[in-house]
């Protein structure tokens, strides 16, 4: 599986993995697992409409998911976040409905853009693809504090200055970049479930941030070489092997944070234990 | 100081009695040993400092915390499964602006609103609504979406739904804890004036003991998990707060308002007494940030 | 007159036994989505309602793969999926999303490999541009009768569960205080969601399983203040949508010389995002108004 048509894949797969590690690290803590999954499937819209045009399905891609992203962020503003992204979603589907009833001849490419394929990579689209990849990933570097105080403690952000909504579309449009990225390898469908189980999973095995996102990196990577060696393997769809092993990680995760971080119970010693009822019977409403 | 109210302190049946609760979680001790009496009619503040356990003894009397040991009768009887003799007003009720509910409706779901199946609309349910919204002064905004209501108009909506199906006894959580003092002062009275009237026992936990002293019959004062019960005169006072938490406490009386402070750096363990929580913080009067 | 009415109902909409069967079925499940997702969107589940549709789908795929009635497969995994979800998902918030979002990437992930397995086996092409797109138009009679019975049994659902819901979501500790099984109550919606979005993924597609879902609740809710009223204005808006959708995309084929015209769902979608719009649009207005008014009779 290391001959060379395969070295782009594993390229890819390499550039892939820490930008779903980082960005999915901000997913789960804003609990922005929906527009993670919109975004990515709205974007797959843009790309059959710009291959239907000729156009780079890359170029229709990041189009589309910049859209979603925008239309998420704005809307947003004043309606319910969730429905929102709902009907943003639809909407985006709904024109890429509309795009493909025009042709009947691009299924093989629909079924690679949705759910990845292995052989999916050509040469030319490494360079973008590696060069979209360093832009989040320094987006993210570079927003990492704002980023942080709006996720966690998003009054004391307000009140430095870092407004909600403007976090907010940033980091929409970097998971839009993000996603725009990686359908070559994982598939537009799927690369949510990378943005979701590895970080989801390294935050239940640490608590400090850093390591966390470090953690969330490295499963991440572990999940989609894996799911390539599978796939290449099996020849069985890639996205089938993200999914399945995202949710091995996340429930592995979960298990471990009950099992661990149950407090033990705190043991007092037996002199503490005999005069922890306070004499002449306070309970009783008696003054001592 | 003294309490001044109109109606007689005259002890009414019990209401509910608490018997040596006590409540461990995850190996932490949260309540020891509480115990206290409610009578009709009588209007009881539990007052501690944040984290003392007030939810934890609202919990555990409601049914939603099962206790580690003692046990809670309501109306003489030992209930673990709950029913409508006692209302509920929780400390935080996010009511968003989404939700399709005027303050009528909110109050009409305190009715029925827990047995399933779709409402039926009657004379005597409107009726009864009606006049709940009237008791709690909600009438100008009884049709207005409660999402889009003030604190304290929601809190009053909160109450009526706790009172409309007849209570004998109505728990509130930190009610006072986000109204500026007028709107807690408006509350206070209410409360006390639908304590005498309706001859329902009131319990009300507040971090902050001076807007009730007007009108507390009793206070249950809880600290470091322990509790002492009884008319304030008796239970606020240096000698017995300091023993609830370990150290020396000094209790302050200032234009009839009352201040409770340390005495000295807390969390230093003493000889005897047990160490069961790391330096609480300490209800003080108005001006001062609480816990 | 005429030549308007023609423009407007193309020749053959009304005989067309296509556009009656999309009608019905898109009619009934509009209604039937329409109240669900009134419940839906009051509890913040719209992530779990849109879940539900790919998770339905991925048992579609399935059940055609075994051979089975894709009914059986649509709503067989929604069910499950629905219990698992709510299983695994914490109470509201960022919790239960997440645990949305992992049980759809693993249904995505089966969905894949069973349309992979079916084409590499069957010769059914265009199988997953239908089950994931759906559509109304190639939706048999058949199907009618189990569209009615399950979409009964999910507003059943609802009725029943209908007082304890709205106790639970202005509070779930009064409601458990009065005695009301938050859990059993909870799973009897999510029972409700899953029926209703089982059927809606296979008769309209997954597109507007969603659509019909949110969509039409939340324009509703942002127009009316009790729930009685917000469901029905749902029911209309959805029914409304629907409908015009059919009429539109039927018109389409008569639009150019292409003779291709444009699918149902995004006439239908369109519409309901439209109807959304305007809904916030005339929210905002509204509260400007009173606003003025507010502050012209303090000046007066």
């Amino acid at each position: 599986m290391f001959a060379a048509f395969m070295m782009n894949t594993w390229a890819v797969a390499t550039i892939v993995a820490p930008v779903a590690g980082v960005v999915g690290f901000f997913v789960v803590l804003r609990g922005s697992a929906f527009p993670a999954h919109a975004i990515p499937k709205g974007a797959f819209a843009g790309a059959a409409g710009a291959s239907l045009l000729g156009i780079n399905a890359l170029v229709g891609l990041a189009v589309f998911s910049l859209l979603g992203a925008l239309g998420i962020g704005t809307l947003g503003r004043r309606g319910r976040h969730d429905v929102v992204t709902a009907l943003a979603l639809v909407m985006m589907l709904a024109l890429g409905a509309a795009f493909l009833s025009r042709t009947t001849e691009y299924e093989p490419q629909i079924y690679s853009l949705l759910f990845g394929e292995v052989l999916g990579v050509s040469s030319t689209e490494l360079l973008p693809v590696a060069v979209l990849g360093v832009i989040c990933i320094a987006a993210v570097v570079f927003l990492y504090r704002p980023l942080m105080l709006s996720s966690m403690v998003p009054e004391v952000a307000e009140a430095k200055g870092v407004r909600g909504y403007r976090i907010e579309i940033c980091f929409l449009i970097i998971v839009a970049l993000a996603t725009a990225m990686t359908v070559p390898v994982v598939g537009a469908l799927l690369i949510f479930s990378l943005m979701i189980g590895p970080p989801a999973a390294a935050r239940s095995l640490t608590s400090r941030p850093a390591v966390a996102m470090l953690g969330s990196v490295l499963i991440a990577t572990v999940t989609v070489w894996a799911a390539i060696a599978a796939s290449y393997l099996s020849n069985w769809p890639i996205g089938f092997y993200v999914g399945a092993l995202s949710a091995l990680f996340y429930g592995a995760g979960r298990a471990w944070a009950a099992a661990w971080r149950r407090p033990r119970p705190v043991r007092v010693p037996a002199l503490v234990l005999q005069t922890a009822s306070p004499p002449g019977g306070l309970a009783g409403g008696d003054t001592p | 100081m003294t309490t001044e109210h109109a109606w007689a302190t005259a002890a009414g049946p019990s209401v509910l009695d608490v018997d040596g609760i006590s409540v461990r979680l995850s190996g932490r001790p949260i309540l020891d040993n509480v115990s206290f009496t409610l009578r009709a009619g009588q209007f009881t503040g539990l007052i501690g400092p944040n984290g003392a356990g007030k939810t934890t003894l609202l919990r555990v009397i409601l049914g939603l915390q099962r206790p580690s040991a003692g046990s809670v009768a309501v109306l003489g009887r030992l209930r673990f499964r709950r029913d409508a003799s006692i209302g509920y007003v929780p400390q935080k009720i996010i009511l968003d602006p989404d939700v399709p509910m005027r303050a009528r409706d909110l109050v009409a779901l305190g009715i029925d609103g827990h047995r399933p199946g779709m409402p039926v609309r009657s004379k005597e349910r409107n009726q009864a609504v009606r006049e709940m919204l009237h008791a709690v002064d909600a009438d100008n905004f009884a049709d207005a979406r409660v999402g889009l209501l003030s604190g304290g108009e929601q809190q009053r909506v909160m109450i009526a739904h706790a009172l409309v199906s007849r209570p004998r006894l109505l728990l509130l959580d930190e009610p006072l804890a986000n109204l500026d003092i007028r709107s807690g002062q408006e509350i206070v009275r209410l409360l006390a004036r639908i304590a005498g009237e309706q001859q329902i026992a009131i319990l009300l936990s507040a971090h902050e003991m001076n807007p009730l002293l007007p009108v507390m019959d009793q206070v249950v004062y809880l600290a470091a998990g322990r509790a002492a019960s009884g008319p304030t005169t008796d239970v606020i006072r240096g000698e017995v707060l300091g023993a609830l938490y370990g150290y020396h406490v000094d209790v302050l009386h200032v234009h009839g308002r009352v201040l409770v402070v340390a005495g000295e750096a807390p969390g230093t363990p003493d000889e005897d007494g047990p160490v069961l929580s790391t330096g609480p913080r300490i209800g003080a009067g108005p001006g001062t940030k609480a816990g | 007159m005429h030549q308007l009415y023609t423009w407007i109902f193309e020749p053959g909409f009304f005989s067309s036994p296509q556009v009656r069967v999309a009608a019905t079925i898109g009619g009934v499940t509009a209604m039937v989505s329409a109240v669900v997702g009134v419940f839906t969107v009051i509890r913040g589940q719209s992530f779990g309602g849109h879940a539900l549709g790919d998770v339905s789908a991925a048992g579609g795929s399935g059940a055609v793969l075994a051979g089975m009635s894709p009914l059986a497969g649509f709503v067989g995994l929604g069910v499950f999926g629905a219990g698992v979800m709510d299983m695994i998902g914490a109470r509201r918030g960022r919790g239960r999303d997440l645990a949305t979002g992992i049980v759809l990437g693993a249904a995505i992930g089966l969905s894949a490999l069973f349309l992979y397995l079916d084409t590499t086996r069957g010769a059914t092409t265009g199988t997953t541009q239908q089950i994931l797109f759906g559509s109304i138009f190639t939706v048999t009679g058949s199907t009618i009768p189990a569209v009615v019975i399950l979409g009964g049994i999910s507003l059943g659902c609802i009725a029943v569960a209908y007082r304890p819901l709205l106790l639970i979501t202005v509070s779930s500790d009064i409601a458990a205080a009065r005695g009301v099984r938050v859990r059993l109550v909870g799973l009897l919606y999510v029972l409700a969601l899953a029926l209703s979005v089982g059927l809606s993924s296979m008769s309209v597609g997954a597109i507007l399983s969603t659509a019909l879902l949110i969509g039409p609740a939340a324009a509703a809710l942002r127009l009316t203040r009790t729930v009685v009223r917000a469901l029905a204005s749902a029911c209309l808006i959805g029914v409304g949508a629907t409908w015009l959708g059919v009429l539109l995309s039927y018109d389409s084929y008569y639009w150019g010389s292409g003779r291709q015209g444009l699918p149902v769902s995004f006439f239908i979608v369109a519409v309901v995002f439209v109807a959304y719009l305007v809904c916030g649009l005339q929210t905002a207005w509204m509260a400007r108004y009173r606003r003025e008014e507010a502050r012209c009779s303090r000046l007066s």
